[in-house]
């Protein structure tokens, strides 16, 4: 956990299929209450790829977040994929929404890609403020950050 | 404890004077157990706070007009409340920082000429990263060397331990008096009497007593006490050194300038005497007035009929959360003054801690600012609740619920 050297993960492993933005919005406007929010968003974590512990190194690591996030980042034939996880439940069904309007898309949609209003439409707003401690805003930047 | 005694709150009174708690969050009503983090504050502090920028702001020991005469007037009455309350000997033992880390800050800055290497600094295992780091910066300064009084298995200071260490004659010895992420007291009065007998200058962190307990320098005897004023009904930005007049006097200042000199000239600069000499700068007025209130709150609310109330709300929360199941809880449980540390089951911190405060419930949730502490434990962090003067029965219920529905959601 402590070594600084960022290894680099196989290929292959950043080829998964996320369920899209407009899936996701679907899903989050027809929850009725906070319970099932949180649910499908801890559903939506279960289905995303984990890290191995290699893989969970400091070089990795996303800062500004209570629990622990690790980000790797692949560009290939102009569209961008990411590996992504975290010790947290919640964080990590938060990195598959951010992930359901980043992943597999092309570096001007990334870039246009606007995470306050889309966490707005999901009902999760307060969420992102940078004064959380979930780490969901450096994560976002990260992700945008790689397409630079 | 019977049921029956806690079901009227000891004091409706006193919650009534907290305004910050009469609100909802998200259709829930704010269930306010961060405590520990920092206090609510009562309507007699912001009232002190809002009347004195109203009617008497001016800069104080400085000029010869009235307001400022006024302004002095009540910044050094709250000196006066202090040494009352914490019973020094002398009002010049009585520093004002902007809270216990500066005040810590200020000692270990200031003993930096009387170190010399090899030296040793005893620091409490449990002890806050502001009574930590302070003391790494002065052995580096010095070449003094650190040594953490271990913790015994339920989380208290191990006093075989700390006698083996006090062997070593240590030059200063950094104790806290109630740990901020468990909540446990420590016999502070014996650890400083143990570590006096073998010559050490002696601080206590007393940030998270001080709400809580009734103190008296005199029998605790130590050469430091620190304090902020948050964390007991006063507000940010504003702390408290107390030091015992010789040990205090022999610190270096560690800011200069403003009213701490009594003479500058180009050539040679002389410095004040106690307290100005290490208040220099503006001081924080305001906050300053604004804790004389919080004292006064204190000294009126604080019965003893009500701290029993708190220790009882406290075994009440205790008991609901192991009866809830899935709990493990940290630390000791007696001598506790209202902190519960805790995780649910194999569940992250964050997770539990963000699904509470879907709630409305807020408890702190994380290392704590102890991760030392975290690591003898084995822990990446934990939730802490936390109760204060203004915590009822039912907010321990709704907590219990609250938790009850995280447990549903996540296990």
């Amino acid at each position: 956990m402590t070594d600084s050297i960022m290894p680099i993960p196989n290929e292959a492993d950043f080829h998964y299929a996320v369920q899209g933005a407009e899936t996701l919005l679907t899903r989050f406007t027809k929850a009725p209450n906070w319970q099932e929010r949180y649910r499908q968003i801890m559903l939506l974590g279960k289905d995303l790829p984990n890290l191995s512990p290699e893989l969970r190194v400091d070089a990795a690591q996303v800062k500004g977040c209570e629990s622990d996030a690790w980000i790797y980042h692949l560009e290939q034939a102009g569209k961008h994929y990411y590996l992504a996880d975290s010790d947290a439940r919640i964080v990590k069904g938060l990195i598959g929404l951010l992930l359901g309007a980043c992943h597999g898309k092309s570096r001007d949609e990334i870039q246009a890609f606007d995470p306050t209003a889309y966490f707005k439409q999901l009902g999760l707003e307060g969420q992102l403020s940078p004064s959380r401690t979930n780490g969901l805003n450096s994560l976002a930047n990260a992700m945008v950050e790689a397409t630079r | 404890m019977t049921q029956s005694a806690l079901l009227t709150p000891h004091n409706a009174n006193i919650r009534a004077q907290f305004p910050v708690l009469k609100q909802m969050l998200d259709g829930y009503p704010l269930c306010y157990l961060d405590t520990a983090a920092t206090s609510q504050k009562p309507q007699i502090v912001l009232d002190a706070m809002a009347q004195y920028y109203a009617n008497d702001n001016a800069n104080v020991h400085r000029a010869a007009h009235q307001l400022s005469a006024r302004a002095t007037l009540s910044y050094e009455k709250v000196r006066d409340q202090l040494q009352h309350f914490l019973k020094a000997k002398h009002r010049e033992e009585i520093i004002f920082t902007h809270g216990t880390t500066e005040s810590i800050n200020l000692v270990a800055f200031g003993l930096t000429a009387q170190l010399t290497a090899g030296d040793v600094i005893l620091i409490d295992s449990a002890a806050h990263h502001a009574n930590i780091v302070p003391w790494q910066e002065l052995a580096k300064r010095t070449g003094a060397v650190i040594k953490p009084i271990p913790l015994d298995k339920h989380c208290r200071l191990d006093i075989d331990a700390y006698q083996a260490l006090l062997a070593l004659k240590p030059k200063i010895v950094a104790l806290s008096h109630v740990s901020n992420a468990l909540g446990t007291v420590n016999p502070v009065a014996q650890l400083v009497q143990l570590a006096k007998a073998q010559g050490a200058i002696t601080l206590v962190d007393g940030a998270q007593a001080v709400a809580h307990l009734t103190l008296n320098m005199t029998e605790i005897d130590c050469d430091f006490y620190v304090f902020s004023g948050h964390k007991m009904y006063g507000p940010t930005g504003v702390g408290v050194l107390y030091g015992r007049f010789d040990v205090l006097d022999s610190l270096a200042p560690l800011l200069t300038g403003g009213e701490m000199i009594k003479r500058v000239s180009f050539e040679a600069t002389e410095f004040g005497s106690l307290p100005n000499r290490l208040e220099a700068g503006t001081p924080p007025i305001a906050e300053v007035i604004g804790l004389g209130a919080a004292i006064t709150f204190l000294q009126t609310e604080l019965t003893e009929q009500v701290q029993a109330y708190e220790t009882e709300l406290l075994n009440y929360l205790q008991c609901q959360l192991r009866a809830l199941g899935e709990v493990h809880l940290y630390g000791a449980f007696d001598d506790n003054i209202g902190v519960v540390a805790f995780n649910l089951a194999d569940e992250h911190h964050q997770d539990v801690g963000i699904l509470l405060d879907q709630q409305g419930i807020a408890v702190r949730c994380g290392h704590h600012c102890a991760m030392p502490l975290m690591h003898s434990l084995n822990l990446k962090g934990c939730c802490r609740a936390s109760i204060g003067i203004y915590t009822h029965k039912d907010d321990i219920d709704r907590f219990i619920a609250a938790l009850a529905s995280v447990k549903d959601l996540l296990l």
